[in-house]
């Protein structure tokens, strides 16, 4: 039976604007894109030159440091552009889709006699393998390291986020398909988190570890699960996927086919109709974000969440990981004593004239505004009244600031990825760069010790 | 054009120039600025640095006006003019315009000078350093002038006010980054540079200093002065005149109430930490309980110095002193406090146990909240590093039992060995 798992610390962010649970099909996007951003710490080498012409599936780059792992097209067009920054370094892959849609036919290996280094090479080979991340580092997992254990979140708790339950309706056959596959990679387990209430497409499948989790915020994340079950230590590694991918996974398990689509949440103040569409990665944001309708003209447009999101505009692309795509109001202006006033419209864990206690349940429309200054850390206490893994966050912010590798390394920095510092971000009374800190710091202890 | 474009095109305009932060620390108190998240969260929690900061001092603002009521009562009342009041909190003869006033005039140029010469040097170090100003100072530079006597000299004070700030804070780099309560380092700096103006029974009442020696000469022994000298007979104070603060003392840290209420405040809204006010209490009272104890054990004879204050009521010693303000004003600073919640129980009850315990023996001079709170902020960064010790220990416990699975690059280095 499953397990039970209860959080305690945390806060759950209430947001107007959550997603409707309907899917509209978004309208065909002519030209997708690939951000390279979205691949942390990977450097590609193109397989394919300008103006060549790529069916779905077929691999546009390699990692230079793993030239099995291929990264595919998410649909049949034109390779029109590749987007340079500084030094040349690759930024964005634009593809002007066809027409009709011609995806490669991948050969599928047995599930019933493939080993596991089969099932590695065809990930690799065919374009599914980004898709599973690891920690330490928070990076796309290196296929040469056998995990200890597999870890999928099938609950959502972060604010406006894609209901996994929602969008993973009727997709038990490819999550089945990913998880037997999945399960030939790690002697371990492969532990799956459902929330308690709600029918998750997860409790029937086979295979799997099954863990009941709840509480606020941050109970959803991977990374508060793999703490609470099974921690990662100096030198293990694990593997998370999201259900999403999984589904991916499965389907190009299934049929040899590497079909791109997914189904993601617009949501947010800023929409109109905030409800789900099925698009593709890689799509124009514009594509369905128009189809819902704007309540204005400047806003802030997240690829993912409020969070843990990506800035993006209006010519912006789905990014490849991402089943959210946010719009909140921007909030560049002054607010006329704003650091002393009663505050009943924003969200807040203490009780200094801020309101947001009395009515746990209200639902706020945030603004991207900062609510004060940069400072240095004074307050103590605050974090770990929403940070429920068994690691000191402030110590640790402060050991990645002064690049100390021993003590990031002993307080628990390889357990955690950036978006574990989210919410002790977005409290944080001296506005400081949580998940920047922790990311820069996993690069430093990578680059050092990994 | 408003206001706020005039103030937003200034700004725009002037952002290169070197005074640009103190124009900035002032037109951030009028508007919250129109910065907007990049990247890393979207959205902010509503709480800033100014936020908290003023918190404490809304906090603080009763203790200072009840200060200086008391200021004016002290006064006339050794001069024997008024009676003492009886009638509990609200008494008519201590909330008087004459008691007022003499208070405003004495205690209003304290903290001018303190939140001058402080704020002054913050603004001057944070246009050297070309970083914004933080608003730590906003706190201290009101703690400052409720932890000192009435009649001390502007001079003094102005003096330990730049001394504190700069080698209290500013030499370690500011807000954030000091290692000892800068308002305690001020008080520290007077106590030990000027201590006939810090001690005796002269400087707790206006007057008093000005008289002495001449045929008017009136006294204001505290009631600690009292018990350490063994003179529990003339004191004449009620327990209710300690709770409500009709004492002599320095300027704010008389009245128990407005402190106990001060600190529910800042602890229901979660911004001092109760961790620390409860276990300094806890503290305060063991080491209280001890002392008791030893007198009735009759361990120490009654013509001992110390005798007077190991015999006082174990939990009396809350009401007196600067014990109370400290623990729930001084002590809760989070900067050179502990920073864990396991520290913060060890680091608040050691500081209520110290307090009670330098208190006793130490009767030339019997207050030692200040001492004990300098103490523990200098082992607080050690308590702290015990703590997370026991967190890293558990891991490295875990570490023991770990699965690792070698690596196929591993392997070939295996078979490389064991062909050698």
């Amino acid at each position: 039976m499953s397990k039970d798992i209860r959080i305690k610390k945390g806060l759950n962010i209430n947001l107007v604007g959550a997603a409707e649970q309907t899917t509209s099909k978004a309208v065909l996007s002519n030209v997708y894109a690939l951000n390279l951003d979205d691949f942390h710490g990977i450097t590609p080498k193109m397989l394919v030159k300008q103006g060549e012409e790529v069916k779905a599936g077929e691999p546009l780059f390699y990692n230079k440091n793993k030239e099995e792992m291929h990264f595919v097209s998410p649909v049949s067009g034109e390779l029109v552009e590749i987007v340079r920054g500084a030094r040349r370094r690759i930024l964005t892959l634009k593809i002007l889709a066809d027409k009709n849609q011609e995806y490669v036919q991948n050969k599928v290996p047995d599930m019933d006699t493939a080993d596991a280094l089969a099932i590695k090479s065809f990930l690799l080979q065919c374009g599914g393998w980004p898709f599973i991340k690891q920690r330490p580092f928070d990076v796309i997992a290196d296929p040469d390291v056998t995990p200890k254990a597999i870890f999928v979140s099938g609950y959502t708790t972060a604010p406006l986020a894609a209901d996994v339950n929602y969008v993973l309706k009727d997709k038990e056959q490819e999550l089945q398909m990913a998880i037997t596959a999945l399960g030939k990679l790690t002697p371990g387990k492969i532990h799956v988190t459902i929330g308690k209430s709600g029918r998750s497409p997860f409790s029937d499948l086979n295979g799997i570890e099954l863990h009941e989790i709840s509480g606020p915020h941050p109970a959803g994340l991977v990374g508060t699960q793999i703490n609470r079950i099974d921690p990662v230590n100096k030198g293990e590694v694990v593997w998370t996927i999201s259900p999403q991918d999984l589904v991916m996974l499965g389907e190009l398990l299934l049929t040899g086919k590497f079909n791109a689509e997914r189904t993601i949440a617009l949501a947010g103040s800023i929409i109109k109709s905030p409800k789900y569409y099925t698009t593709k990665i890689g799509a124009e944001i514009s594509t369905f974000l128009y189809a819902s309708g704007v309540n204005e003209d400047r806003f802030r447009l997240i690829n993912g969440d409020v969070l843990t999101g990506r800035k993006t505009n209006t010519e912006g692309y789905l990014g490849f990981y991402n089943n959210t795509v946010t719009a909140i109001p921007e909030g560049d202006d002054y607010e006329f004593f704003g650091w002393n006033k009663p505050v009943f419209n924003k969200i807040s864990t203490t009780r200094a004239l801020t309101f947001s206690w009395l009515q746990p349940k209200k639902k706020y429309d945030l603004n991207t505004n900062t609510n004060g200054e940069h400072r240095a850390f004074v307050v103590t206490g605050q974090y770990e009244e929403v940070f429920p893994l068994d690691i000191y966050p402030m110590q640790l912010l402060k050991a990645c600031m002064v690049k100390d590798l021993d003590e990031m390394e002993q307080l628990g920095l390889y357990e955690v990825a950036p978006e574990d510092f989210a919410l002790t971000e977005f409290i944080c009374i001296s506005k400081q760069p949580h998940q920047q800190i922790i990311r820069e710091g996993l690069d430093l202890l990578q680059k050092e010790l990994g | 054009m408003g206001l706020k474009e005039k103030l937003h095109t200034f700004r725009v305009k002037n952002q290169d120039k070197k005074w640009f932060p103190v124009f900035s620390g002032f037109h951030t108190f009028l508007f919250t600025p129109n910065e907007t998240t990049h990247n890393g969260t979207h959205i902010k929690g509503a709480d800033d640095l100014k936020r908290t900061m003023n918190t404490v001092v809304m906090s603080l603002v009763p203790c200072l006006i009840f200060g200086m009521f008391n200021t004016g009562y002290q006064h006339y009342l050794a001069l024997g003019e008024i009676e003492p009041v009886a009638n509990g909190f609200f008494s008519a003869g201590f909330w008087t315009m004459d008691n007022f006033l003499l208070g405003l005039w004495k205690v209003l140029p304290l903290v001018i000078v303190s939140y001058g010469v402080g704020l002054a040097i913050e603004f001057l170090f944070c246009v050297i350093k070309k970083h914004e100003i933080e608003e730590g100072y906003l706190v201290t530079g009101m703690l400052v002038p409720l932890i000192v006597p009435v009649d001390l000299p502007l001079w003094m004070l102005a003096v330990a006010v730049a001394f504190g700030v700069v080698i209290g804070k500013e030499v370690f780099g500011g807000t954030g980054m000091n290692i000892l309560n800068p308002a305690l380092t001020i008080r520290a700096f007077l106590f030990f540079a000027y201590p006939t103006w810090m001690s005796g029974d002269k400087v707790w009442v206006h007057g008093a200093v000005d008289t002495a020696g001449t045929a008017d000469a009136i006294s204001g022994e505290t009631v600690l002065g009292f018990l350490a000298q063994g003179r529990t007979a003339e004191m004449g104070y009620s327990l209710s005149d300690m709770f409500l603060g009709f004492i002599p003392g320095s300027i704010g840290e008389t009245s128990t109430l407005l402190i106990l209420l001060g600190g529910l405040f800042l602890v229901f809204s979660k911004i001092a930490s109760w961790r620390i006010m409860l276990s300094a209490v806890i503290g305060a009272l063991a080491m209280g309980l001890i002392f008791n104890g030893i007198v009735e054990a009759g361990w120490i004879p009654e013509y001992s110095k110390f005798y007077t204050l190991m015999s006082f009521e174990y939990w009396q010693h809350l009401l007196v002193g600067g014990l109370a303000f400290g623990i729930v004003f001084m002590a809760t600073d989070p900067v050179t406090g502990s920073q864990t919640n396991q520290g913060k129980w060890i680091y608040g009850f050691l500081i209520g146990f110290l307090s009670v315990m330098i208190r006793v023996f130490n009767p030339g001079y019997p207050e030692g909240v200040f001492l004990a709170i300098l103490l523990m902020n200098v082992f607080a960064p050690t308590i702290d590093h015990y703590v997370v010790r026991g967190n890293i220990k558990k891991r490295m416990k875990r570490l023991k039992t770990a699965t690792i699975y070698p690596k196929p690059s591993d392997e070939v280095d295996a078979l490389k060995t064991e062909t050698a």
